[in-house]
């Protein structure tokens, strides 16, 4: 019993090192890699290639008075930026990183990860309405209209690879993929011909679902100020921002998991925890550079997309994929 | 039917597109100069500040007349002068005459709105433009300048 | 899809965007009622930025305007003090050698193609796009530089002068400019493909902002707005000034009425002004730069002048009242962009606020301009 308290404890604990090591220095990365596809270098003054700006920033933000807007709700106000971390460091737990590397392999693990992912949307809807601020509560409705169409795809395309692979265990569903990237959910099969169309869903939806460009509504610095967060200083802001990036962390591993195969090799060489930081990092460049690539789109837009694009192809997939399985 | 799958299709394109040219730009070297660790030389039309130009003698060319004051439109310029007598030789004979002597020439930089009319309105081009950019401070003083002053400062 | 809507008058707020917001671009404050997302009516609230240029104007000598009326629009100030030196010319009636007037139209040309760069960098980033404000700014710069090596500045130029130009162009320069044209050509082809195309741009656009010609005519809007709106009009074309009938160019018009035609309208512009530069270095004279006799004293006899140019931003206007003396009576300036934005709260209306947001960029508002 006492070993297990342990093990959840150190696993948590590894999680938050994870999370926060992540989100400070994906924000580095961010903010170089934007650097160069704007053709200019991007923080590189403190220490080697900036490697000291994320330690740099987060003294700043720490230093810094934490300050709440007259009449602002203060209790919703202080709990926001917290409980937009917690989700994030707690999917962590199910998140299995290579064959060992898991900290506790659940039976529902999809579940519960999407399920904590969906409780974002609630801390940036106190985050909104806890600062009273018009622009932060316009920003937080667009937020949570965006959250709720947008988990409906994603629910939808995750259950079309938990009916292939016949399980919810993350740990499980990796394992099935195992022996090179002709095993991959991605890779089209006789009873799943539409899979490369539902990774392309599933990508679009945890953008979505991370409020990344271009689907980044409830920040809208062009319309909404800062949105969600404007009211936020000091450590307030800084959860947000690690927490956006630990989001997009879990993103990235949940598209890994599912469809590319967690920590198999393509080739079925060498697998391990490498090919999987290897496949989240590359998918976290690709957020990069459609983040500086594409404009942002419409509330209505991107409802649109959801509700007419989106939710009707995967639905057809799931029938299909049902049809098929049941056939072959 | 055909026109959303259209619609669908060319949008993805159009977007794969664009995220080829980023991702080429990406590999391309950068384009800027770090500032304080790297300077480039101003063109030599740059308008700075403006500047006295001395004569042969080291003494400024001005002959302080005061075209400048009156061309400037925010009256960032004020200069004095004094009548100093000298003595030259005509014919073979002492005479003595007056000659103006430029004492003051302050510029009031904070005003001053670079247009150059100074410049062009200057007969008898005692006046340049300076290649300074890098002025920066937090009092108003320091951008008071004496032009007298700094001509002395680098004849020295 | 964001049409006029029907809108209840009770549950409406007021929501309160500027004088600081990055929307606007500088000190313009709107005040808007929402209802939800919906804007039930705007308020464009000015003034922040007054700098009282046409009083100056009359309390100065003519000369001395001259750099006032750069910073009217810091991006495309070119046009502005070629306007100014126009208007006092007429009115003075000074003689300005061909070169000098040649010189002019290029400098004003890449000055415009340098304002709407930037602006088109500024319009994609209030849609939220970054990176193509980046291009755009690195492609200026090669413009700001080749223009600072003959007037020696890089953003409030004051080289037009009265009877011709202050310094004559350099070797540097045209050899400068006959880069910059091809270089322009091949960025427009990575800005058609990287935003133009762009599925994402095309749909915020379209049928965005309907400014009708009726409304263009009633607000007496101009440039970029109106062509869009299928007015074809282009003091350029229609009133030529300086040695505009010389050169042979296309005024781009648009029939759509909506955001996309008058982003089309300054892309097409671009590539006219290109047109325009290229001719104009193939013809370019030789010769002074400035009159035999240079005016020393500019005293306009009395009487009423007026003299509009295309700037950058639309039609810009100087009615000069001279009463013969070496300051003008009245010195009234009629700013493009301060129409434009007048339609602003009649259009919006019924918008979604991003919408009208992105109809605001489109319309192109240099704020220090309308207030002036």
């Amino acid at each position: 019993m006492s070993l297990t308290i342990l093990n959840v404890l150190a696993a948590v604990v590894a999680a938050i090192a994870f999370a926060a090591l992540n989100a400070a220095y994906l924000v580095w990365a961010e903010r170089r890699g934007a650097g160069r596809i704007q053709r200019r270098p991007g923080p590189n003054v403190n220490g080697p290639f900036g490697l000291l700006q994320p330690p740099c920033d987060g003294i700043k933000l720490m230093t810094k008075q934490l300050m709440i807007p007259g009449g602002a709700d203060k209790a919703l106000f202080m709990v926001a930026p917290v409980l937009t971390m917690i989700p994030a460091i707690a999917s962590f737990v199910t998140i299995p990183f290579s064959n060992t590397i898991v900290a506790h392999s659940m039976n529902v693990g999809v579940l519960m990860v999407i399920g904590f992912a969906s409780l974002g949307g609630m801390a940036i809807l106190f985050a909104g309405w806890g600062s009273r601020n018009k622009y932060s509560v316009m920003a937080s409705v667009r937020s949570v209209s965006q959250a709720i169409s947008y988990e409906v795809p994603l629910f939808i395309t995750a259950l079309t690879v938990v009916l292939i692979t016949g399980t919810l265990n993350l740990h499980e569903m990796a394992s099935i993929q195992a022996g090179g990237f002709w095993n991959w959910n991605i890779t089209p099969s006789l009873s799943s011909p539409l899979m490369p169309v539902s990774f392309l869903i599933f990508f679009i939806c945890i953008l979505a679902e991370t409020n990344r460009a271009p689907f980044d509504l409830g920040e809208a610095e062009s319309e909404l100020v800062a949105g969600f967060h404007t009211e936020y200083g000091s450590m307030g802001f800084g959860l947000f921002f690690m927490a956006e990036y630990a989001h997009i962390v879990i993103g990235t591993s949940l598209i890994t998991i599912l469809f590319l195969g967690g920590w198999g090799c393509p080739f079925g060489l060498y697998p391990g925890v490498w090919w999987f930081l290897i496949k989240i990092y590359f998918l976290i460049f690709s957020f990069i550079l459609i983040r500086w690539t594409f404009p942002r789109t419409t509330i209505y837009g991107l409802l649109n997309l959801s509700w007419k694009v989106l939710i009707p192809i995967t639905l057809f997939n799931l029938l299909l994929t049902a049809g098929l399985l049941k056939v072959f | 039917m055909g026109a959303y799958f259209n619609d669908i299709f060319s949008g993805l394109w159009s977007l794969c597109i664009g995220l080829s040219i980023t991702f080429r730009e990406f590999f391309k070297p950068v384009v800027t100069v770090p500032y304080p660790y790297k300077t480039i030389k101003m063109c030599k039309r740059y308008r700075g500040h403006i500047e006295l130009i001395e004569n042969e003698e080291g003494k400024p060319k001005c002959i302080s007349c005061g075209m400048c004051q009156r061309a400037c439109p925010s009256g960032c310029i004020s200069l004095a002068s004094k009548s100093v007598a000298y003595e030259v030789e005509v014919k073979g004979e002492m005479k003595t005459k007056k000659k103006k002597v430029l004492t003051k020439y302050n510029l009031d930089f904070t005003t001053c709105s670079l247009c150059g009319l100074c410049v062009t309105s200057c007969n008898f081009d005692a006046i340049t433009f300076s290649q300074e950019y890098n002025l920066v401070s937090t009092r108003k003083e320091d951008f008071h300048f004496d032009l007298l002053n700094r001509l002395q400062e680098r004849n020295s | 899809m964001s049409g006029p809507i029907q809108i209840q008058p009770d549950e409406t707020f007021i929501l309160n965007i500027g004088p600081q917001h990055p929307a606007t671009h500088g000190v313009l404050r709107i005040k808007m009622e929402m209802d939800g997302e919906y804007i039930v009516k705007a308020e464009t609230v000015l003034g922040y930025i007054h700098r009282m240029h046409e009083l100056m104007g009359e309390n100065r000598t003519y000369p001395q305007v001259l750099p006032n009326l750069s910073r009217l629009d810091y991006l495309g100030a070119m046009g502005y003090t070629h306007c100014h030196v126009l208007a006092i010319e007429r009115a003075a009636g000074i003689e300005v050698p061909e070169r000098a007037e040649y010189i002019r139209v290029i400098t004003v040309e890449l000055n415009r193609i340098a304002s709407h760069l930037f602006w088109f960098g500024a319009f994609v980033m209030d849609l939220g796009g970054f990176t193509p404000l980046m291009y755009a700014i690195q492609d200026r710069e090669y413009i700001l530089d080749a223009l600072e090596g003959i007037t020696g500045s890089r953003l409030t130029y004051c080289y037009h002068s009265f009877g011709g130009v202050a310094n004559d162009i350099d070797d540097d320069f045209i050899k400068a400019t006959r880069a910059i044209i091809p270089m322009m050509r091949k960025s427009l082809k990575k800005y058609e493909a990287l935003v133009t195309g762009n599925i994402i741009f095309r749909k915020r656009l379209e049928g965005i902002g309907p400014i009708s010609a009726e409304m263009c005519r009633k607000y007496g809007a101009t440039g970029a707005v109106a062509r869009g709106s299928g007015i074809d009009f282009d003091v350029r074309k229609n009133e030529p000034y300086s040695v505009y009938s010389d050169f042979d160019f296309d005024v781009p018009v648009y029939h759509e009425c909506d955001s996309l035609a008058r982003y089309m309208v300054r892309m097409d512009e671009m590539e006219q002004s290109l047109r325009i530069i290229e001719q104009g270095l193939d013809k370019l004279p030789d010769g002074p730069i400035m009159p035999a006799k240079k005016p020393k004293l500019i005293k306009p006899p009395v009487g009423d002048y007026y003299q509009a140019v295309e700037t950058a931003r639309g039609s810009f206007g100087i009615r000069l009242v001279s009463d013969g003396t070496k300051n003008a009576y009245r010195f009234k300036l009629r700013s493009p962009t301060y129409s434009n934005m007048s339609l602003f709260d009649e259009a919006c209306e019924g918008m979604l606020l991003m919408d009208a947001l992105a109809m605001l960029g489109s319309l192109d508002l240099v704020i220090p301009e309308i207030d002036r």
